[in-house]
């Protein structure tokens, strides 16, 4: 996966909550243009790694570059301006409850530039027309359904043309056909900016149908990687389980405990 | 082993109340720090004067006015009984603009707008929109808390002189209206009595720093916030108390340096 120029460059990166480690070096290689897909089961770190790379964690050691500079050296005005390149996508799209439609496409367009209404205007139709909801500029979030709100979130995202979008579980809650909508959606706006995209997510089909590379990631360390077509024919026991929703395998049904027949007072 | 848990349950409650205290120190400068963009795009105080100054209106213009007839009523039957009915003008005025006016009405602004940003702010939380803003290199102190912090500081001074008016308005129907105290005797000593650097200028005082006091903790509590449903009603709890505590904790003190030794 090093074919083309990398945007974000991950090297060993390790990450502890208190002494709790929940990143294990990490190496991820993220070039322009592409769709990535981070990969793992609930608590696996995937969010965690999600964080890292937007800044908003300082890993314990190691390093995040994008556009080749260290994201974890800056200071909050270096930070700041980084993050102008970058898009977040979160879960449940995060739209401000107390602006219209309209206003939550245009934030970041009012806080960043001086461009005149007009224009903040023409630009806020287009990217509402992109995710196909210009008709709804004038609504407020609470009257959206899930998947229209994820639209929106998704046009505020890529309000200024970041260069990195994230994604932080684009997939999860909504209904089959906007499942499909906004897969489709991610990649498109990708290619249509040049941009490159990170999910984080635990849907396998949809993912697979959109992205370039993939990243399984168990209990913090990277446990397999490869294109959609390489980690459908893989062998690793984690993927395979992932992959084919397997009750058991390496990640276990029980819960580490005492010897069952122990804890039900049975002597063997 | 008991005394040893009692002992080790205080001091991490002390320590935790010290953490806090210096954590809300922080927030307060951070947020003086970045007002400078809350002023310079006004209309942002503007719109969240109009959620906690214009919503709270009602609230305080009826308490205004029936505190104001309760203390009509109150005060014409105590003065009575000295002949002094004619200083009911006085005695209604200056317990407005002294002590009732600012402390009812901050008590008020506690419960009803407070509460109300304590609210938001933690729900805005919850739903990951304050995360959202700091990832779209949007700083929230700046964009969220300082303009409804200067939203709170200029609203109370204005509600408390709006409680204190429809106050004396209540004195007066009561007194004047259908008790029947004499009309020019009720503003003739009313006017003569209240000073307006000392009674009205003090009152505005403790109406701006109880503003502040109130603001401060409704927004830090919902900052502070833990990201879920209980998270956010004890924050909402903690605001009411702090705030109901800490208003007459200051005016204790404020009164002590005012008005000591008239």
């Amino acid at each position: 996966m090093t074919s083309t120029q990398p945007l974000v460059e991950i090297r060993d990166v390790n990450f502890a909550y208190d002494r709790r480690p929940v990143l294990k070096g990490i190496n991820m290689t993220l070039p322009k243009g592409k769709v990535i897909a981070v990969m793992g089961g609930s608590g696996c770190g995937k969010t965690t790694l999600f964080r890292v790379i937007g800044g908003a964690l300082k890993p314990t050691s190691g390093y995040v570059k994008f556009d080749g500079q260290s994201i974890h050296d800056l200071d909050q005005k270096g930070l700041y301006e980084m993050r102008r390149k970058m898009g977040v996508l979160f879960q449940f799209g995060a739209l401000f409850t107390d602006m219209s439609v309209y206003d939550n496409v245009a934030f970041q367009m009012r806080e960043h530039t001086d461009l005149p209404e007009e224009i903040i205007r023409d630009m806020v139709m287009m990217k509402l027309h992109a995710v196909g909801l210009r008709g709804t500029h004038a609504l407020m979030p609470a009257e959206l359904s899930g998947g229209m709100a994820r639209r929106v979130a998704l046009a505020r995202t890529v309000a200024l043309d970041p260069m990195l979008i994230l994604y932080d579980e684009p997939f999860a809650g909504l209904d089959p056909i906007s499942l499909s909508v906004v897969g489709n959606l991610i990649r498109k706006l990708n290619d249509a900016l040049g941009a490159t995209s990170v999910i984080v997510t635990h849907d396998v089909q949809e993912s697979m149908k959109i992205v370039d590379y993939n990243y399984f990631i168990d209990r913090g360390v990277i446990v397999a990687e490869g294109t959609p077509d390489e980690i459908r024919v893989s062998e690793t026991p984690y993927v395979r389980q992932f992959i084919n929703g397997e009750m058991d395998g390496p990640v276990p049904f029980h819960y580490p405990g005492v010897d069952y027949q122990q804890d039900l007072g049975v002597s063997v | 082993m008991p005394l040893i848990k009692s002992v080790r349950a205080i001091g991490n409650r002390t320590v935790n109340s010290v953490w806090r205290l210096g954590y809300a120190s922080r927030f307060f400068m951070l947020t003086l720090m970045h007002s400078g963009s809350s002023f310079r795009r006004f209309h942002l105080i503007v719109k969240e004067m109009f959620a906690s100054g214009v919503m709270s209106l009602i609230i305080i213009l009826v308490a205004g006015t029936f505190v104001g007839m309760v203390l009509g009523l109150q005060g014409y039957e105590t003065l009575k009984r000295y002949g002094s009915e004619s200083a009911l003008g006085s005695l209604v005025a200056l317990s407005l603009v002294r002590e009732l006016g600012p402390v009812l009405s901050a008590l008020l602004f506690a419960s009803r707008a407070g509460s109300a940003m304590t609210a938001e702010i933690g729900l805005m939380k919850a739903t990951e929109q304050i995360a959202a803003m700091e990832m779209m290199a949007v700083n929230p102190i700046a964009r969220v808390i300082a303009p409804r912090f200067w939203a709170g500081v200029i609203s109370m001074p204005l509600l408390s002189a709006l409680f204190s008016a429809l106050g004396v308005f209540g004195g007066y129907v009561v007194g004047v209206v259908l008790i029947g105290v004499d009309e020019g005797s009720f503003w003739s000593q009313m006017q003569s009595s209240v000073d307006f650097q000392h009674d009205v200028l003090n009152g505005v005082i403790k109406s701006i720093v109880f503003g502040i006091a109130v603001t401060v903790i409704s927004l830090f509590e919902g900052y502070d916030a833990p990201p879920t449903a209980e998270g956010v009603s004890g924050a909402t709890t903690r605001t009411v108390v702090q705030s109901s505590l800490a208003i007459l904790i200051l005016d204790f003190i404020l009164t002590a340096f005012m008005f000591r030794g008239e």
